[in-house]
Parts: structure tokens; sequence; C-alpha cells
């Protein structure tokens, strides 16, 4: 097939305009494809770094001992099922185990790189990011962050699709797989009824070793960054949690890297939200810009058609007739 | 199998009731116990076999729960069932877009005895689509919501929910000239067509947005899925292989349509299958050499050449090489030598690569660095039957409706109205 022969035999008409087709075919697809990677505008979303005195947990896992305290304490203070193992069985500690629709919060063991006798432990629960990506999933908007730094789940909107467990970074949502038709997704409140009333969050108050601390997440970000000053042997330099993903209100100190803890080493500072924005500001350029570059297509390929089909359907129709 | 092909457009002699001419419809023909009789079939009894076993999988996961049927757990809340029913479904079902969009509006009229066929294989794919999240979702009563009791805008789901239900809305208008035809409603008809290349347009937009928005959803998972298939370029890699998924699936169909419905074919129908496939053998192996270029790019921008040389990057490798560059030159060969059966094996296996593409994102390599990964994504037996189950059953409505509709033929009234 050669563009340039001159004056092709009639027979070939065809194909002749199956490529000039072919050519418009591949220019809209294009012309959609640039719409889906066009340069993302930057966000015009203004910045966002949390309620101003929302409040957040600082987690030294230097102090954490493994006694399960937060779990129990967690626990009773939700009115969640008892668990099979009681709360002093350190035989738990040989799984990993994961917040479920069970548990708000587990405490897991590590192994410590740098000394073997004293293993790791961390407890694990949502970490009330600052701009949640389990809020930014949900379809349904069955979250909120609220004011005092508390992410909130809402069982009456969901469905249960459970995207917002795709999305979480920290793998928190847990989700009651268990149940036929009335699934929901369980996590950490934040002990939001008990910040309400002036009361620390139960795993906070049964924390005897000193790792949890409650407070304002502005003081509590000062607060890590002296104790790594004061001792800097001990804790290695990163507050975890103050950028992560746009900053979360649980935050961690550690000695160790946090990998080893299980706790993600490669989430970007910037919130996930970021992510997917760019992309969702294409949609409205799709809806208004194919319309335009359709319609017209279809103008200019189907005028001489018109034409052309315009005497055999006389035809047609005097037969009708 | 006998089947009385031309029945739809028979005049009976004296004048049936509406009754009448429904069974006979319905029966393609034959009194009831014929058409019982001619059920019994060697695929419909394997099909049998599979539904039945397939039951009480189906009730277990109504009464006690997706985690007895399905390997779903906190890691991987997504399993096989949504991996292959929605993910990698989807892209094959653009069929009905595509081809419409290449007839209807750009005006490349050998495709128009395509047209029903592909609209109808793609809007019987969406409705399974959608019988897949009913099977997967929490609560499955609530699938509206998105669209009526809370909005997320900011949720990439949100703006698949929507576009998901907007355009089987859209693909059922599309194809509702053939069932129109099937129960005899001419002025019904003539204003379904006419209001068709609006909906064509309002179909493509909706399946570009949709597809890569299948894409997008993952575009917030950065730490969660592996770097060499994490990358921002997801939305068109998502969009651009369903192209190509789209053209491959049309082609099996009317291949399928050949082999299996012959009888259901008009003249017209069989003597276009050949250019038509050969037509879309092009388009695809074009589509699929704008994909693997894309791919590349995408790795180069990342840089992630290094992350070649680990298990993840091998298997990478295959899926890129094996199930995108090997269809794409079988199809250009195909192409070249104009051989259609080629061009349906790289069809075959350019699909095969989409299948593994998808399951890949939404599972082989998402949440990769946990530590009992491969342990943990393999799917059970229940998960499995209740797949092939849904297939089945896909197999089944479509050829009920291929033995009744006009989709391949054209009805001697209707001639030159569409
Ligand atoms: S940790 Fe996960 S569940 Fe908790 S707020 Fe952040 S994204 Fe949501
Ligand atoms: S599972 Fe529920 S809360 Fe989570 S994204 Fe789906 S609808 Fe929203
Ligand atoms: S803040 Fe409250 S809900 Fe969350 S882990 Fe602690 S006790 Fe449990």
């Amino acid at each position: 097939m050669n563009d340039d022969t001159p004056a092709p035999p009639p027979q070939e008409q065809n194909t002749r305009r199956g490529i000039t087709r072919r050519r418009l075919l591949s220019l809209s697809l294009l012309a959609g494809s640039a719409a889906l990677g066009l340069p993302r505008p930057a966000s015009a979303r203004p910045e966002f770094s949390g309620w101003p005195k929302s409040y957040g947990m600082l987690v030294d896992l230097t102090l954490c001992v493994g006694c399960r305290s937060c779990e129990q304490a967690c626990n009773e203070a939700n009115h969640l099922p008892k668990p099979a193992k009681p709360f002093d069985d350190d035989g738990v500690f040989n799984e990993k185990r994961w917040p479920s629709a069970k548990a708000y919060t587990v405490v897991n063991r590590y192994p410590n790189p740098t000394n073997k006798e004293h293993p790791l432990f961390r407890k694990i629960q949502c970490n009330h990011c600052l701009e949640p990506a389990c809020a930014t999933a949900c379809p349904i908007k069955a979250y909120t962050k609220t004011e005092q730094g508390a992410v909130i789940y809402n069982e009456d909107l969901c469905f249960g699709c459970r995207y917002c467990v795709i999305a979480c970074p920290f793998n928190i949502p847990g989700y009651d797989y268990e149940s036929p038709l009335e699934a929901k997704i369980v996590k950490c409140t934040f002990c939001n009824t008990r910040i309400a009333k002036n009361e620390l969050p139960a795993c906070a108050a049964a924390c005897p070793s000193g790792a949890l601390t409650f407070g304002k997440r502005t003081d509590l970000i000062k607060m890590a960054h002296k104790r790594i000053m004061e001792n800097p042997k001990k804790y290695i330099d990163h507050v975890y949690g103050e950028r992560e993903v746009g900053g979360t209100s649980w935050m961690y100190l550690s000695g160790v890297p946090f990998e080893q803890y299980g706790l993600p080493g490669n989430l970007p500072k910037k919130p996930l939200i970021e992510l997917t924005e760019g992309y969702l500001s294409s949609v409205p350029v799709i809806f208004t810009t194919f319309p335009a570059i359709f319609g017209m297509l279809y103008a200019a390929l189907h005028k001489k058609e018109k034409k052309n089909e315009h005497s055999s359907r006389e035809v047609n129709h005097e037969q009708e007739r | 199998m006998n089947r009385n092909a031309d029945i739809a457009g028979r005049t009976p002699s004296g004048e049936p009731g509406f009754r009448e001419r429904f069974l006979a419809k319905l029966f393609m023909g034959m009194s009831p116990a014929d058409y019982s009789r001619s059920l019994v079939t060697p695929f419909n009894l394997l099909a049998a076999a599979i539904l039945a076993t397939s039951l009480p999988v189906f009730y277990a996961r109504y009464t006690q729960g997706l985690a007895t049927v399905i390997h779903a757990n906190h890691e991987y809340p997504w399993g096989l069932l949504l991996s292959w029913g929605i993910f990698a479904g989807e892209p094959l079902f653009a069929a009905g877009f595509v081809v419409a969009a290449a007839y209807y509006l750009f005006g490349m009229k050998q495709y128009r005895v395509l047209v029903r066929l592909a609209v109808l294989g793609g809007m019987l794919g969406y409705a399974f689509a959608a019988s897949y999240l009913l099977i997967d979702l929490g609560r499955p009563w609530r699938i509206y919501y998105p669209m009526l009791i809370n909005f997320g805008p900011s949720s990439v789901l949100f703006v698949v929910a929507w576009h998901v239900g907007l355009y089987v809305t859209v693909q059922l208008l599309e194809f509702s000239p053939s069932i129109l035809e099937w129960i005899g409603s001419r002025r019904l008809h003539r204003w379904a067509t006419s209001i068709t290349v609006a909906l064509i347009i309002g179909g493509v937009i909706l399946s570009t947005v949709h597809q890569s928005a299948l894409g997008a959803m993952y575009l917030i998972t950065p730490g969660k899925l592996h770097p060499l298939w994490y990358t921002s370029h997801l939305p068109l890699l998502f969009f651009s292989s369903a192209i190509y998924a789209a053209m491959s699936f049309a082609l099996l169909l009317a291949f399928a349509a050949v082999r299996y419905f012959r009888e259901q074919c008009d003249d017209e129908f069989l003597s276009q299958v050949g250019p038509l496939t050969l037509s879309l053998g092009k388009g695809a192996a074009l589509a699929m050499y704008v994909y693997f270029v894309l791919k590349v790019l995408a790795l180069a921008q990342d840089n992630n050449w290094a992350l070649l040389t680990t298990p993840f990057g091998y298997w990478y490798l295959v899926e890129l090489l094996g199930f995108v560059g090997i269809p794409m030159l079988l199809f250009t060969v195909g192409v070249r030598a104009e051989s259609i059966g080629l061009i349906r094996v790289s069809a075959f296996a350019a699909l095969i690569g989409i299948v593994l593409n998808r399951v890949n994102v939404n599972l082989i390599a998402y949440n990769w660095n946990q530590p009992d990964h491969w342990s943990q994504i393999i799917p059970p037996w229940s998960e499995n039957i209740m797949i092939l189950a849904m297939v089945t059953l896909h197999i089944l409505v479509f050829r009920w409706i291929m033995n009744r509709f006009p989709v391949t033929r054209e009805l001697p009234e209707y001639r030159g109205l569409h």
C-alpha cells in the first residue's frame, strides 16, 4: 500500500480511504492518550499539614517491652471479643499478627539485629494519617479525619469493597471476612470518645513502660526531636510519621531502622492523595474535549458519505413505497 | 444441536398469538420437549457438573462469609476472583466500544456486521463483571451507595463505579436494536438507532475514563505495588492495553461465532470475518507496539533497569517479552502473511498477557515485600471453582443470546435501518 501511487485504480480507492481513516483513528487515540498522560498541573489544593491543634501519639519503640497491656486495655475499653489466647500468653509472638476484625491493635515481636537477647516489639494500630489514604480511596466517603486527629470509619455507609485496605500504606483496616452479609471494616478509633471526655486513649493509659505518649501532635514532634538530640546514640535520627505519606498522628522513635519493625521504608513524603489527583483532574478534560474531537471527526467523515448514500436511500424509499 | 436458524424470520401460516410467537422464539422453533432433548450435549453436561459443584461454594459465601471460600485476607483484600472478574475482564469487554467507534465514528464500513456481536460481548462482559462484584462486596445490596447515598469524589473507585454504571446503561441502549428486533417493535427500534452516534461518543468517553481508572486505582499504592509495576503511567498503560485487548477479543468473538454459531451467521457476516480479522489484527499489532514502547518508557523514566535482574524482574520480563513481545511479533507475521489462523493465535496469546498483567498488579506484585507473600496469594479450590462457574455461566448466557437474537445476521425486514 503506497500513498503516493498516482491515481489508484478504482478498487484500491477503498483501501486508500481505509488508510486515512486509520490515521484519523490513531490520531484520536493519541488525543485520548495525551489527555491521560498530560503533564499534571501542580496540585491546586492548598497545602494541608493537619488540623492545628490535633492530637497525636509518640511511640518510643526503644521503651516497648512487649507486655501487651495496651492490647488488653484496648480490648476492654472497646468491648471487643475475648481473644483465644489470653493476653499474658507469649505464644502469640511466634506468629506475625495484624489488627483484625477482633482487635484494633496487636503487638508483634521482631528480631533485634544488634542484640539477640532483646527482641524488638511494636504495637500496630491505625496511624491516623493527616491525609488518610483510606479516606481518599473510599468511594462512599465512609472515613472522616476529625479535627482532634482521629480517622473515623462509618459502618452505615460502607459496602465492603475493601479498596481502603488496598490503599492504606500500613495495611491497617481489618475486615470481617467471616461475616457473610454484615462484613465491615474494623480499626483503631484513637479512642475518640475518651479523648472527647478528656481521658487518655486506653492503650496509652495502660502502658507501664512509658512507650506511649499522648499529646498535641506539634508538641510531640518537638519532644521526639529533643529525645533524639539528648540521646543520639540511642535513637536513629528520624521521627517516623512526621513526614511519611504527608504525616501521621501516631509517630515512632527507634534505635534501629524502622523496616526492622515492619514499618514500610519506601513511602513517599507527600500525601498519597496527591498521586491520584492528577489523574482525577484529567477526567473533566476528557469529558470536555472528546465530544468535540469525535463530533468533528464524525461530521468530517460522514459529510461525503451522506451525499453518496443519499441517492441509494432514495431508491430504497421508492421500493418501500 | 439441531437448531432452526431462520425461525425468527419465518412467517408462520395462520396467525399465532403473541404467546405462541414468544414461545417459538424462546425455544428456537422447537417444541418444549424437543428443545429440552436438544440440550443434552457433552458440553452442557460438563457445564452442569461445574455449576452443580459450585453451588455449595456460592452458598457458603452467603452463609459463612468470604473467608471460607476465597483466599482474601488482611494483606490481600482482593483475591483472584476480582482480579479475573473485573481487572482482567474489563479490558476485553472494551470490544464493544472499539468496534462501535470504528464503524460509527470512523466510518469504517466493513465493521458494520461485527458491531452487534462486539457490543453484545462488551455488554455481557460488564454484566458479569458486576456479578463478580456482587459476590465480593461485603454488603452487595449497597452497590448503588456511591451513586446515591454518599460521594467520595477523591476516590478513583468512585470514578470507576460511576463510569461502569453509566457505560453498562449505554451498552444496553447500544444493543437495544437487537432486542427490539427480536421483540419486533419497529418504532422503538427507529428511536434507538437514531441516538446511536451520541451513545457511541458517550461510550468512548466512559470507556476511556474507566479503563484508565482501573489502572489509576493503583496510583495510591506506591509502597505496596512492586516498583516495576508501579508507575505514574498506570492509567495510560491500562488504557492502551485495553485497546489491543478489545481488538483481540473482538476478533476471537467473530471466530467463536463462525465456529460455533455458523447457522446464526448470515452470508455477509461469514464473508466479512476474514477481512475483519485481518483489519483487527493490524490494529491490535499497532496498539501493542504503542503499549510496548510505553512500558519501556515507564521503565526508563523510573530508572528501574537494575530491578530487572531480581526474581521479580525475571517475572516482569516474562510478562513483557513473553506475553506482549511475542504476541506482538506473531500478530505482525500473521498480518503480513494474511494468516487468519496465526492472527487468532496471537490474539489469544495477547489476551493471556492481559490477564497476566492484571493479576500481577492485583496480586502477584501487590504487597510483594510482605514476608510470607507467596504462600498467601494462592487461591483455594473453592475460589477457582467459583471463577470456573462464572465463566461457564457467561458462555451459557452468550450462547442463549446468540441462538435467538439477530446478532450476526440481519433480519430482512430491518435491512438498511442501521
Ligand atoms: S493508617 Fe491506614 S487506616 Fe489509618 S488513617 Fe492511615 S491510611 Fe487510614
Ligand atoms: S470497604 Fe467500606 S470503607 Fe473501605 S473503601 Fe470500601 S466502602 Fe469505603
Ligand atoms: S487508641 Fe484506643 S482504639 Fe486505638 S489502639 Fe489505643 S486503645 Fe485501641
